[in-house]
């Protein structure tokens, strides 16, 4: 095997790949709020809603854990155009990544909840906070700060999972990649690069939000902790 | 049947033929290679310890279509004029044993350490101790995680549409093309990958349930 490996589209390209990159982390950032808000309303919902609300989180939740993301995100996108709503391919990868990645969410923050000491619950109702209030004051955060490790964990499998965004022609770094090796004929070198920045930014987020943890929560609470 | 022929369906079936086929290759490779990546991982020398985290870190920091382009460019500038099916193969072996080996040394670590200590103190070898004493005990809290990550495996598989194998996510990309049903083709794909996923889903959470109250 004699392959003269070249990096020279490096010089001309450095532009877009940074492009690329910053697209793929705005995508993730702008999908982790809506993300996790969905994903504990469902789970809330499956543990203490009425009967249909439980059956229909369940639904969902099943639904989207048992399909693959990139099946939802066709459905979505391909499925708009039919009905000729025109939307830009980053609103449609943005909403598809946070209702798959709420439906993953929703089975982290259940086993939160579930993980909490009923002694909590029933001193919040001694304090006669509402249902409510307990929930969002006292449950909520216990639930959050348990699971956080988990919900990095998944948190960094969507920032991962962004790649498969440029089959509906969104521009993050797989697809601005694609259109690299298909002007310089370098795949091979093209895709080495874009897996050495991928390392770099699930360092970078790993530390960023393991970071914020430790602020957050600083009793560092795990699952399985008493109190 | 909503606008489609049966041939469509055919198609979509053969589609799905081939997720099952390379879910398999993905498990099979996933694990040969990450049984030994376990292994190390819970090894007591810390080269291997190093070397083997070190693998598990870049599969698991690389998205699987990146992987897959990789492998597929790089068996092409190797001079292989191989099918798909085996670049996006060895694509899922190296992605599943990375996630195999991590869940599996945490089932190998799971065993508690007196289980350890007894097996030595009955004069058993380093290797009896593991192969007769620890490994039937891991192997029993392995089952749940290993076919919960089944469901992972069968559902990554869509990945491959990158490097274009024709797998049930490229077969339902193809037939929306030459159909405009994005709904009803989408929709079938996704009820395919159900059906596949969810006895699987269920499976585990039942072995789980089962390894609670043992």
């Amino acid at each position: 095997m004699n392959y003269e490996f070249d990096f020279s589209f490096l010089g001309e390209y450095g532009q877009d790949l940074w492009d690329g990159t910053l697209l793929t982390l705005w995508m993730t950032a702008v999908s982790i709020i809506p993300g996790f808000v969905v994903g504990t309303a469902c789970a809330v919902g499956r543990l203490y809603g009425p009967p249909w609300v439980r059956k229909a989180a369940t639904v969902y939740v099943e639904a989207i854990r048992n399909t693959p993301l990139v099946i939802q995100v066709f459905w979505l996108f391909f499925g708009l155009a039919v009905l000729s709503v025109r939307i830009d391919a980053f609103y449609a990868a943005v909403i598809a990544l946070v209702i798959n990645v709420g439906a993953y969410t929703a089975e982290i923050m259940r086993a939160g909840f579930e993980s909490i000491p009923k002694g909590q619950i029933e001193a919040a109702s001694c304090l006669a906070l509402s249902r409510w209030q307990s929930l969002l004051y006292v449950q909520l955060p216990q639930a959050v700060e348990r699971v956080y490790p988990a919900l990095v964990s998944q948190f960094i499998l969507m920032m991962l999972a962004t790649s498969i965004m440029s089959q509906i022609s969104a521009p993050e770094l797989t697809g601005v990649a694609y259109q690299i090796q298909a002007f310089t004929f370098r795949g091979f070198e093209v895709y080495l690069v874009i897996a050495v920045i991928y390392l770099a930014v699930v360092t970078l987020l790993r530390a960023i939000l393991t970071g914020l943890g430790k602020v957050i929560f600083p009793r560092r609470r795990r699952l399985g902790t008493p109190l | 049947m909503l606008g489609l022929s049966p041939e469509h369906l055919l198609f979509l079936l053969r589609g799905a033929g081939w997720t099952i086929v390379l879910s398999l290759l993905g498990f099979v490779g996933g694990t040969i290679v990450g049984l030994p990546v376990a292994l190390c991982r819970s090894s007591k020398m810390r080269s291997l310890r190093v070397v083997s985290s070190a693998y598990v870190q870049l599969v698991q920091g690389i998205p699987l279509p990146v992987i897959m382009f990789v492998v597929y460019f790089g068996l092409s500038i190797g001079g292989y004029e191989l099918p798909a099916l085996v670049a996006a193969g060895i694509a899922m072996t190296a992605y599943s044993s990375a996630y195999l080996g991590e869940i599996w040394k945490g089932c190998i670590e799971a065993v508690p350490k007196t289980q350890w200590e007894a097996a030595e103190c009955l004069a058993l070898t380093p290797v009896q101790r593991f192969v007769d004493v620890i490994l039937p005990q891991a192997v029993r809290i392995a089952i749940p995680p290993t076919v919960g990550f089944l469901v992972q495996i069968v559902k990554n598989t869509s990945y491959s549409v990158v490097i274009g194998f024709f797998d049930l996510t490229y077969s339902a990309k193809v037939l929306n093309n030459s159909t405009f049903k994005p709904f009803t083709v989408f929709t079938i794909a996704a009820l395919l990958y159900f059906v596949i996923c969810y006895p699987l889903s269920v499976l585990s959470r039942r072995y789980e349930r089962k390894l609670k109250r043992a």
